[in-house]
């Protein structure tokens, strides 16, 4: 197996900490609220208010379960439009009391489904990238486990873009990419390595900004030490993009997304 | 590149239907039809004589809209001899290191006679001054690569730096895979664009044709201050076949067609292709007085 699909491996597995879990262990006082005002309530986002060493903070996370029964809540990690909705009006809110967001991201994608797709997948995607592109106030997004194309992305448009070491990001499955680019369902390890999709490929491209080392026995077991340094990490660097002027602030969200581009003219 | 120059007398027959595969394989078996003046419309599946079909590209019997290319696409949308064209000569870079991807490139631009799968630029529709982009599905399935998203962000940008209306015809299968991740970052670069033009009080209109997937449903398809459609086209976010292999069950009757998004509330208008011109300069219109 190569080092790709190691993370991928990974970043796949049943027991590697949840949102949930990195939210209890980064900050106090977390208060969960529910719902996007208009549908229902996508337990697949988890989300809400806390402090942060006493700085008020909005967090948004993307909940997989440990357990089937979990799992079941959670749809496996897989949002549905009511999801990312919620998640918007969970930005917005913070915006409105000036509060830095942070996003928690595990997920293997949006959920592909009838009701889904009814209730606009599409749309309330496109949206969330749309208005966290200029939410007017300091986001950091970080990811613990799987970014699974637009659905991860949803959530990811931030000042800065953190990734565990063994988090990983891409356009689709590896499984996907070897199956529909190659026609060969097994050259799925050969597909996480081309896709580049680990997170010290993506430090490389400036997808990523930063990386955070996970202990070799396995994050699972050392759950404190690695959601404290994040803790740390954001304790450093939130202070001074909150006192950012705005203007200033979402230039450089602005220009940090626009400089992804591969081309000749 | 002079877009009317290389414009050649292809046709292409691809129209909404989920019978492609089998129509390819005939092909594959050998022309049942005499070559060149003879096609088969895939949703009505008469044979029509080709010269029956007028600049609208639509089936003359059942009134299939056929995917258009971006040439005639500007032809039917605007005024005569007004579009001039924006940063024509851009082609992809080969970011993942993709195996081939210049040959791959290549055979789309040959198959196309296009540089790539979008075509921006400035024109007038019915004397109202606007910039287009309209994207090509012969081109590599219109999917999004570096191009795409570059091509129309600058487009998006320069309709707000001059505080004009940008109309975009949207067909795409989703992301350009070989491009891996840089592919995804297009999705929020269009859309932070999209937002300073929105931002500015400027008009958007989306036009979706068939079909619109994937990252441009869930990017700038969804995005527009207006959203019209094309009768019939595929638009939505998941692909029917992965749907299918979680639900385990048949997929309704019309769904993700241009009337189910209709019906669900993410498509203003269908619009018939031959109304289009005059609806987006109605549409151009109304939205002087802001200016
Ligand atoms: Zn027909």
């Amino acid at each position: 197996m190569n080092e790709s699909m190691r993370s991928v491996t990974i970043a796949r597995q049943i027991d590697r900490p949840s949102a949930k879990q990195f939210i209890d262990e980064m900050f106090e006082d977390f208060m969960e609220f529910h719902g996007d005002r208009m549908f229902g309530d996508d337990g697949a986002i988890v989300g809400g208010i806390a402090s942060l060493n006493g700085m008020p903070v909005t967090v948004i996370g993307i909940q997989k379960g440990h357990t089937l029964e979990e799992n079941v809540n959670c749809n496996f990690g897989q949002p549905n439009p009511e999801g990312y909705r919620k998640a918007l009006r969970l930005m917005k809110q913070a915006e409105k009391f000036h509060r830095p967001v942070i996003t928690l991201i595990n997920t293997a994608g949006a959920f592909p489904g009838v009701g889904a797709e009814e209730r606009g997948q599409g749309e309330a995607i496109a949206r969330n990238l749309m208005e966290m592109s200029r939410l007017k106030t300091p986001v950091i997004s970080i990811f613990i486990g799987e970014g699974g194309s637009g659905g991860a992305l949803a959530l990811a448009v931030g000042d800065q873009v953190w990734m565990l070491e063994h988090a990983v990001y891409s356009i689709l499955s590896p499984e996907g990419f070897s199956s529909i680019l190659w026609k060969d369902p097994t050259r799925v390890a050969e597909a996480a390595e081309r896709m580049k999709m680990t997170a010290k490929d993506l430090l490389k491209n400036h997808v990523a900004d930063r990386m955070f080392a996970e202990p070799e026995d396995g994050l699972e077991h050392h759950l404190p030490e690695v959601a404290g340094e994040l803790k740390q990490a954001l304790t450093e660097v939130l202070p001074e993009l909150v006192d950012t002027d705005t203007e200033e602030l979402l230039q450089k969200r602005y220009e940090r997304f626009r400089q992804f581009g591969s081309f000749v003219e | 590149m002079n877009l009317f120059s290389k414009r050649k007398n292809y046709f292409s027959l691809d129209t909404p239907s989920e019978k492609k595969k089998t129509d390819r394989k005939k092909k594959e078996q050998g022309p049942s039809i005499p070559n060149g003046m003879w096609i088969k419309c895939n949703t009505c599946k008469m044979i029509i004589y080709k010269k029956e079909i007028t600049e609208y590209k639509l089936c003359p019997s059942c009134g299939a809209h056929f995917r258009m290319t971006p040439a005639e696409r500007i032809a039917i949308t605007c005024d005569e001899g007004s579009f001039q064209e924006f940063d024509a000569d851009m082609i992809p870079e080969n970011p993942m290191e993709y195996p081939d991807y210049d040959k791959i490139i290549g055979k789309a631009q040959d198959k196309t006679k296009l540089r790539e799968a979008v075509v921006t630029g400035r024109c007038k529709i019915e004397g109202n001054d606007a910039v287009i982009a309209i994207m090509d599905s012969h081109f590599m399935m219109g999917s999004m690569g570096s191009v795409v998203g570059e091509k129309i962000t600058r487009a998006v940008e320069r309709a707000t730096e001059e505080r004009l209306p940008i109309i975009i015809f949207t067909t795409s299968g989703g992301a350009r895979m070989q491009e891996g991740i840089i592919s995804l970052m297009q999705m929020a670069k269009v859309s932070e664009a999209l937002g300073r033009h929105d931002a500015a009080g400027l008009l958007y209109v989306t036009v979706l044709t068939d079909p619109t997937t994937g990252g441009v449903t869930a990017s700038f398809a969804m995005l527009g201050d207006i959203i019209l459609s094309e009768p019939k086209a595929l638009i939505g976010f998941a692909g029917q076949r992965v749907i299918q292999g979680t639900i385990h069950q048949k997929l309704p009757e019309g769904f993700q067609r241009a009337e189910f998004q209709l019906d669900h509330g993410f498509v203003d208008r269908i619009v018939h292709r031959e109304e289009l011109r005059g609806e987006l300069g109605k549409i151009l219109k109304l939205h002087q007085t802001g200016k």
